[in-house]
């Protein structure tokens, strides 16, 4: 394979691995929510489960598919601030 | 004189494999991501706030609401981002390449962002027949806080999707022109980062609204 074609085909096999991995996130977090609302005992852990997972979808679209990746580091780190600051704040007052 | 003659053009775009970093599109879109990740983080802690205070109430509305429609949104949501994401990479071949062969990664490009457009088209029916749903059984913002705040963010989330759908258009449009340049690749990247910011917010609005 030539490396005109190794250089397009890089970047589309991290999109669809990207797209595999948030369809697969999403189905896990339908399942998260079956416990958060059917089983009392485990809701709290499942309200966790289905929020983290929420928001490495989210770090994950802005990495892989808004190319946050590529970006300065000063907005590449805003974002990551911003992903672990806004889980932490609906952690808390989901689980306090 | 050589960089006089370059006072007003977008720069070049890496190779694929450049570690040099890239801003994708222009930096104002850049601005408006960040001034709508701070908006929306407001209506995220505004809805576990009323999880948090009206715990009972949220969970019984919950209840009434149609997780299967909205797994299959977030799905269609998700995989548009895709679709887009592989339409840019297309234009960017599209751009580069030179010679007769440049012409599949033009069709391929347009051919995504229909697709994309078919997914975001599928949402808003989908979202339509849901609202159409709580309505006929009577529910409405007034019935309490937690179908305020469905009614009212997933109203604001789906006035951005048909936004997108003007954007996936442009972008379409844009893909069939007979040359891509450099700042007309810029003006894809830039709709391009829209679409993934819509995609981007639902996913927390389902997270928030749907399954805790």
């Amino acid at each position: 394979m030539s490396e005109k074609m190794r250089s397009s085909f890089r970047p589309l096999r991290a999109a669809t691995l990207a797209w595999a991995v948030l369809v697969a996130a999403t189905l896990l977090a339908a399942h998260f929510a079956h416990t958060a609302q059917h089983r009392q005992s485990e809701a709290k852990l499942a309200v966790a489960g289905i929020i983290i997972t929420a928001f490495a979808k989210i770090w994950l679209i802005g990495f892989q598919f808004m190319e946050l990746k590529n970006a300065p580091r000063p907005l590449r780190h805003a974002f990551d601030l911003w992903a672990v600051v806004i889980t932490s704040v609906l952690l808390k007052i989901c689980l306090s | 004189m050589t960089d006089m003659a370059h006072i007003g053009a977008a720069p070049p775009l890496p190779k694929a494999s450049s570690h040099k970093t890239y801003l994708p599109g222009e930096s104002g879109i850049w601005v408006f991501v960040s001034g709508e990740l701070l908006v929306f983080s407001m209506f995220f802690i505004l809805i576990a706030q009323g999880q948090a205070e009206q715990g009972a109430i949220f969970d019984q509305s919950r209840a009434k609401l149609d997780l299967g429609l909205c797994v299959i949104n977030t799905l269609l949501l998700l995989t548009g981002s895709w679709f887009v994401a592989i339409a840019v990479e297309r234009c960017r071949e599209f751009m580069r390449d030179s010679g007769p062969d440049k012409r599949p990664a033009q069709n391929s490009a347009t051919r995504y962002f229909t697709l994309a457009l078919l997914c975001a088209l599928g949402f808003v029916s989908i979202k339509m027949v849901e609202w159409g749903h709580k309505l006929h059984a009577g529910i409405t913002t007034g019935t309490n806080d937690f179908f305020m705040y469905y009614f009212m963010f997933t109203g604001i989330h789906l006035f951005h999707v048909l936004m997108g759908v003007g954007v996936l258009l442009f972008l379409r449009a844009a893909s069939r022109r007979p040359e891509i340049t450099p700042r007309t690749m810029r003006i894809i990247e830039a709709g391009a980062t829209y679409w993934h910011l819509v995609d981007l917010l639902w996913v927390a609005l389902f997270a928030l609204l749907y399954l805790i």
